[in-house]
């Protein structure tokens, strides 16, 4: 294997900054060759809207890419894929989503809904990632011709109703929706979107809904191969982003003594610089990325930066970021096909 | 302090501005070689900073759920397509220090506990410089992009969107202190319930400012009780005088002060450094607004029907409007017009006035009364009166040019504004309240109770 096959790319979630050092703390994340910033949007005091403090980073950076959580159950579709849209053009095709779906019946009391929960959650992440999808297809990329002679600013032919209809077996409370979107395609065309591996696969959210997919183990020694089992399980045409807790020796301090109990499910690597290095230049030969979160922001953001993310660069395992390169760029993915592409139907028709 | 009676009202002797990038619409030209795009964020940031630069109180992005449609398609003559308005100004406060941020934001189609979590979110990002222009709407047609369908019988907009807000505000008093803790709110109403315990502190500024541009008496009324700003429909000098006494007095009788609620009008400028440049300009510019083929689909907004076979330089129609196919549903606010008979009226009135379709529509469309030409001085000149008597506290600027509407505005117009002291020379400070010189809210009673 090549170095620039095993070369993967690195993610950090950026919650411990809040919204007042989120300059300062994006452009550091940037400066150490983190590809991807992640903003986590569970509702807990004192976390701002995710999406806006993605879309704050935006114009502060431009190799980064800004990747906020976004809830797909309680949220309405047709605004989250206009935000999310927007997103894509603040940052300049660096945006993605991680689609969550919240269970907590507060969550589903704010705003006076039914309580979702059990397989009815995949069904409402699924809708709303395929609403997503259709508006930021229902224009084409050519749609804004500006065309003096005919006195039409757009092509009309290259807007699209989506007529999305929730399927007949939806557990929730059906819904339509008419389009076409209120913005222009993004500029990725399809923003990247991403998903906990627990709400992808058979009769859940189907895995060609979603770009890549977060993997988490209970240990960092079981993650490889839940990374080997998720991507056998999904196949190939998703991306695999293993997920770490990281909490490393720093400003004099061992890690041990400053590691809080771990958090959920989530594997956690407790100890050096280059002990972590070492774990993952092995993780990245399995997973296409790995998502860190730090225990402390600061903290453990400056080791990553002096000693873990050149350690990996000097190994070959990290992919050199790409300078005014998009999110699907650091996926692999190449140029999203428009579902309603009227130019393609067009070539399709001439060949037969 | 001096005291007072609140109930009279005391001109400030100043005006400030606003901008809205309007994103849609026949208002900004497209057709010019300076047209910039109109969804790349450079021409954001060049709007803002420009306004910035020229002490702008404020900038605004409205909002429209549904693509405005035109027979049955979307409308492709006019500028269209544009950024989420809170994601957009999220990322504008990065590149800004002092400008307010005002998102429009309907209360239809939105849940109040998640709205008022976004703009708390907004006014914290910005260190206490958002604002949100509460907008409402019952139209089922674009409830056809939503879950909810359409729901809400247009008598009830305003009770609807006035519990929102009265909702909104209570989730914004939730936090004792900046650091909590938060007061649970509830709220059981006929169209949604709310349990929520609110996550964010208060910002700087308290909470959001919140703007309102409801021009029918109970929109008025509904200002007058809850908004700080109106965003009016009455920039020429005497409109805008009878609009603030009328503000006044709805304000007082709220039990609020005569200075509570300040008024900013949409306006249009077009300067130029003399009077007849500008007037030139003027021409220029409504021939780009309003070109051959929107001439013609004004018309056909209208008459429900298609009249591209018409000359848009020649007499209206002489053929009837398809009336039953003129309905409300497309999103251009034509309610209730009675097409037959409106076509009648308005062929009598071209007829009379000697003008051709695309002139009849130029004098139809172009905001007349929101315009301001003239050289710069004199137009300077003339805002001057308005802050010499406070019949306004601003006006809220619509480029007819994106991205460099502005330039002229405050590279001109500005400094013989400030030359007058008549405009703020430099920002007040760094909230959007403070810049306004709003006073703070008081904490409700209700909150401070629970």
């Amino acid at each position: 294997m090549s170095n620039a096959e095993k070369a993967g790319f690195l993610a950090i979630e950026l919650d411990g900054a809040g919204y007042e050092n989120l300059a300062r703390t994006v452009l550091a994340a940037e400066s150490a060759g983190f590809h991807v910033a992640t903003f986590k949007d569970a509702p807990e005091a004192g976390r701002a809207n995710a999406l806006q403090r993605a879309a704050f980073a935006g114009p502060v950076t431009r190799t980064i890419a800004v990747v906020p959580e976004v809830d797909t159950v309680y949220t309405e579709p047709f605004h989250i894929s206009t935000q999310l849209a927007s997103l894509d053009y603040v940052s300049g095709g660096r945006a993605g989503w991680i689609a969550t779906a919240v269970e907590a019946p507060e969550a589903a009391a704010a705003v006076g809904r039914s309580y979702v929960e059990g397989d009815a959650l995949a069904q409402e992440a699924a809708a709303s990632i395929e609403v997503g999808r259709r508006l930021w297809d229902s224009w084409e990329d050519d749609a804004v011709i500006r065309d003096v002679a005919t006195g039409r600013y757009i092509d009309v032919d290259k807007l699209h109703y989506v007529d999305f209809e929730t399927p007949e077996d939806f557990h929730g409370a059906a819904y339509s929706v008419k389009g076409p979107s209120i913005i222009p395609r993004p500029l990725q065309g399809q923003l990247p979107v991403l998903a906990a591996a627990s709400l992808v696969g058979e009769g859940l959210v189907p895995a060609d809904a979603v770009d890549a997919v977060l993997v988490t183990a209970p240990t960092a020694e079981l993650l490889a191969g839940e990374v080997r089992d998720v991507r056998a399980r999904l196949g190939a045409g998703v991306a695999i982003v293993a997920e770490l807790d990281v909490v490393l020796n720093a400003r004099g301090q061992a890690a041990a003594s400053r590691s809080v109990a771990a958090q959920g499910d989530r594997a956690g690597f407790v100890g050096s610089a280059a002990g972590l290095a070492e774990l993952l230049d092995s993780l990245l030969r399995e997973a296409d990325g790995v998502r860190l979160h730090p225990a402390v922001l600061d903290v453990e953001l400056e080791e990553l930066s002096r000693r873990v993310l050149p350690e990996l660069r000097r190994r070959g395992s990290l992919r050199p970021p790409i300078q005014d390169g998009t999110f699907r760029d650091v996926l692999g993915l190449g140029p999203a096909e428009n579902r309603y592409s009227t130019s393609a139907a067009a070539i399709a028709a001439a060949g037969k | 302090m001096t005291q007072h009676n609140r109930a009279i009202f005391q001109p400030s002797g100043q005006i400030q501005f606003g901008i809205f990038f309007q994103g849609v619409n026949s208002g900004t030209i497209w057709k010019a070689a300076e047209a910039g795009s109109q969804t790349d964020f450079e021409s954001f940031r060049h709007i803002v900073q420009t306004a910035e630069r020229g002490k702008f109180a404020a900038f605004f992005l409205g909002e429209g759920l549904r693509l405005r449609e035109h027979l049955g398609r979307p409308h492709a003559l006019d500028v269209v397509g544009r950024p989420d308005a809170q994601t957009m100004l999220a990322a504008l406060a990065a590149v800004t220090t002092n400008i307010g941020l005002v998102a429009t934001q309907n209360t239809t189609y939105n849940d109040p506990a998640d709205l008022a979590h976004r703009l708390s979110s907004l006014d914290l990002i910005s260190g206490g410089r958002a604002a949100w222009n509460v907008v409402t709407t019952d139209n089922a047609w674009t409830g056809a992009n939503f879950r909810r369908g359409g729901y809400l019988d247009h008598a009830d907009r305003y009770k609807h969107a006035e519990a929102f807000v009265e909702t909104a505000k209570r989730i914004w008093d939730s936090w004792e202190t900046s650091s909590g803790p938060a007061r649970r709110v509830l709220h059981e109403g006929q169209h949604y319930t709310v349990d929520v315990t609110p996550r964010l502190p208060r910002s700087a500024q308290y909470r959001p400012v919140l703007f309102q541009a409801g021009d029918s008496p109970e929109g008025r009324d509904f200002a007058a009780r809850q908004a700080d700003v109106i965003f009016s429909a009455h920039p020429k000098f005497d409109d805008a005088v009878e609009f603030r006494r009328d503000i006044v007095a709805r304000s007082v009788a709220a039990g609020r002060g005569a200075n509570a609620v300040q008024i900013m009008p949409a306006s249009e400028f077009i300067l130029a450094a003399t009077d007849q440049e500008a007037q030139e300009k003027k021409a220029w510019v409504r021939s780009l607004q309003i070109g051959p083929q929107q001439a013609i689909a004004y018309l056909e907004q209208f008459w429900g029907r298609e009249l591209s076979s018409y000359d848009p330089d020649g007499p209206l129609p002489e053929i009837d409007p398809v009336v039953e196919e003129t309905s409300e549903t497309r999103g251009s606010g034509f309610h209730g017009a009675k097409a037959r008979q409106l076509a009648d009226q308005w062929r009598a009135e071209a007829k009379d006035k000697g003008l051709t379709i695309r002139q009849f529509v130029t004098s139809k469309t172009a905001r007349i009364d929101a315009t301001f030409t003239g050289s710069y001085t004199a137009v300077a000149d003339h805002l001057a009166e308005y802050a010499r008597v406070g019949a306004v506290d601003g006006f809220n600027i619509s480029p007819w040019l994106i991205p460099t509407g502005l330039d002229e505005i405050v590279n001109h117009l500005v400094p013989e504004l400030q030359d007058r002291g008549v405009y703020p020379m430099e920002y007040r400070g760094t909230t959007l309240r403070e810049n306004l010189g709003l006073e703070t809210p008081v904490r409700s009673d209700e909150a401070v109770r629970a």
